[in-house]
């Protein structure tokens, strides 16, 4: 169901704990998981649990607590916005109604053409370089102009 | 200190840090045998108090760990930053990761861990990758690993990334989540020195708390206290947001004018008038700009004051600010990031955020505010961790220092401050630095 290089980048995972605490790796397998699919689907969520040794509800609990796991298909771009106090006071409401009038959706929805999904964040632990997004949850975008938002999203939209 | 000489992203190497002196505080310790019983006398006396929110003396607590223990014993560090305001652990581990390593590794010898976590934040990616790179230079010089620079100490240290749960940064939450779990909080007695991770005995600390260790030991506890003021060691960062010129992390020592920071920070955007700070994050009591400028930055001054040093984030508010949707957006905050597992934070934080929602949106009634005051009392002091106490502080330090600005909403349906400066004094504002 995953590939091998992410079989072993798993397994590297496990490494970190002691033997007899395999369900430890849980978050990272599931993070690599759904960077390699997309999003966690529940045979994916299962396959993942089986290849730990845990039960699966166990992973379903954890895909469920944690906000950074899709568990719903999401576009090939998602884009998590911080609007947060220290945020908003410079700018990243202002950035996220930009983003949203541009592509033409609101927080928690997809554009027709399957390329872009947009969320509302909280805080991202780096209030100084508001207004602040992250791309597809690993890529920070810091000081976010229009200027930069548009070329953003043009650079995003031809992958 | 812990920035000193930290050129952004291009000094965080191994090579970069050992210029700056780094390691060598482990070094001289392996070297020569110095005991565990020192190194905590030594952090005792520099009075470093946790930079993780609590303040509590670092010292201490290493030594509740009982380091007779024959068994597994855990270090965790506590990066899962995500309090809004601060933004400093980050920075650390992005320009300065070894401090955070070499530090880790002193107090595993000086409590007798043989393994340690760094709990990194879901929304860093990018600095987990840096941080997992950096282990890895220090596992191949022989600062962390088995046999620890050709002595009998050995020990193992690894990075374990967070994916978006800011529960996470209450340390039993954490060692739920490293455990592979929901980050729920754990009852406390038992306390992590006693009952940890995997059930053994576990001491968790703050990135700045272990990042300073290094630094102590070079210049001795004495040395770091006097940096600061009495009760007050040392240098501390603070990040400072909102409605400043220059936004950033400014590490200075304990005990600093708070007007002098804010010019550091490049004073007042715009020019304009200070209305509100929230000093400590935003689970601290928000502190009226006029009482904010007498105050200086250390724990005492700002408990004085009413509020908490926190994490040191201090977030600047303008004239331009609606206090309402300020703390509309901050009750939002945690009522979103409650774990749910206990009654009076679950359904608290819900109410809280929906009252100051509806007064917000010119739906509110006369007796909200005395609501507001009365969900804050059944929340406090009735749940397992502080996050419920976090949600109430901001509500009844809004209300008790802008209650005027609530009346008038409840009574006009509208805000004090017109939308149309509140919009621009929040335009989106980038530094000319960045
Ligand atoms: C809801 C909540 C969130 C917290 N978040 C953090 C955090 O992000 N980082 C942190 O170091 N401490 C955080 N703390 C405090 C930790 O529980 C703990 O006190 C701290 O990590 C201890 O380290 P120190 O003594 O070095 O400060 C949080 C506490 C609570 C109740
Ligand atoms: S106080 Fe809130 S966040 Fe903390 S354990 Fe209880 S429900 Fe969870
Ligand atoms: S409030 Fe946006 S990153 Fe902290």
């Amino acid at each position: 169901m995953l590939s091998q290089e992410s079989l072993q980048e798993i397994d590297r995972e496990i490494a970190k704990y002691p033997p007899d605490q395999t369900q430890s790796a849980v978050m990272a397998a599931l993070r690599i998981a759904q960077v390699e699919k997309g999003w966690l689907p529940k045979e994916l969520i299962e396959f993942v649990a089986r290849y730990l040794g845990m039960p699966p509800i166990a992973a379903f609990e954890v895909a469920s607590f944690y906000n950074m796991y899709d568990l719903a298909p999401v576009g090939r771009h998602k884009i998590t916005v911080c609007t947060n106090l220290p945020c908003a006071l410079s700018g990243g409401v202002h950035a996220a109604d930009y983003i949203k009038e541009k592509l033409g959706i609101d927080f928690n929805e997809t554009t027709p053409d399957g390329k872009f999904t947009l969320k509302e964040g909280e805080c991202m632990g780096a209030c100084g370089d508001a207004p602040v997004l992250l791309v597809n949850n690993h890529h920070m975008c810091s000081w976010m102009t229009t200027e930069k938002i548009d070329q953003m999203l043009a650079e995003l939209d031809k992958k | 200190m812990i920035l000193a000489g930290c050129d952004g992203d291009r000094t965080w190497r191994l090579q970069d840090y050992v210029a700056r002196g780094g390691y060598s505080a482990l070094r001289k310790i392996l070297a020569e045998k110095i005991p565990q019983d020192a190194i905590i006398a030594e952090l005792k006396t520099s009075v470093l108090r946790g930079r993780g929110g609590a303040g509590f003396p670092t010292g201490l607590k290493w030594s509740f760990m009982p380091r007779s223990f024959p068994g597994d014993k855990y270090l965790a560090c506590n990066s899962d930053e995500g309090e809004p305001g601060t933004f400093k652990d980050r920075d650390i581990l992005r320009y300065n990761p070894h401090s955070v390593i070499e530090g880790m590794a002193i107090a595993a010898y000086a409590m007798g861990a043989a393994r340690g976590y760094n709990y990194i934040h879901g929304e860093i990616f990018e600095t987990y990758s840096r941080f997992e790179e950096a282990l890895a230079e220090a596992r191949e010089a022989g600062f962390i690993g088995r046999n620890i620079l050709g002595s009998d100490f050995s020990f193992e240290l690894f990075a374990h990334h967070g994916y978006g749960a800011y529960i996470c940064g209450e340390e039993t939450a954490l060692l739920e989540s490293i455990e592979g779990k929901k980050g729920q909080p754990r009852f406390k007695p038992p306390f992590p020195a006693s009952y940890g991770l995997y059930g053994k005995p576990t001491t968790i600390n703050n990135t700045e708390t272990f990042a300073s260790v290094p630094f102590i030991m070079n210049m001795g506890g004495e040395a770091f206290l006097n940096l600061g003021k009495p009760n007050n060691g040392g240098m501390k960062l603070f990040s400072v947001s909102g409605h400043v010129n220059r936004p950033g992390n400014y590490e200075i020592p304990l005990g600093t004018p708070f007007a002098e920071l804010l010019e550091m920070a490049g004073g007042m955007r715009g020019g304009r008038k200070i209305k509100a700070v929230i000093p400590g994050g935003s689970s601290a009591p928000v502190v009226p700009g006029g009482v904010m400028m007498d105050c200086t930055m250390d724990y005492d001054s700002i408990s004085k004051a009413g509020s908490m040093l926190g994490s040191g984030a201090v977030i600047v508010m303008d004239e331009t600010t609606c206090m309402v949707k300020a703390l509309e957006r901050l009750s939002y905050f945690y009522f979103e990031e409650s774990c749910g597992q206990c009654t009076p934070c679950r359904e608290g934080t819900g109410w809280l955020y929906r009252v100051v929602h509806r007064i917000e949106h010119g739906l509110g009634r006369p007796d909200d505010l005395d609501l507001l005051n009365s969900v804050t009392t059944n929340i406090m002091g009735r749940t397992i961790c502080a996050l419920g106490d976090a949600a109430s502080m901001p509500v009844q330090s809004f209300v008790k220092h802008f209650g005027s600005e609530f009346e008038y909403h409840i009574e006009n349906k509208k805000c004090l401050v017109p939308p149309e400066v509140q919009r621009a004094g929040s335009q989106i504002y980038v530094s000319p630095s960045c």
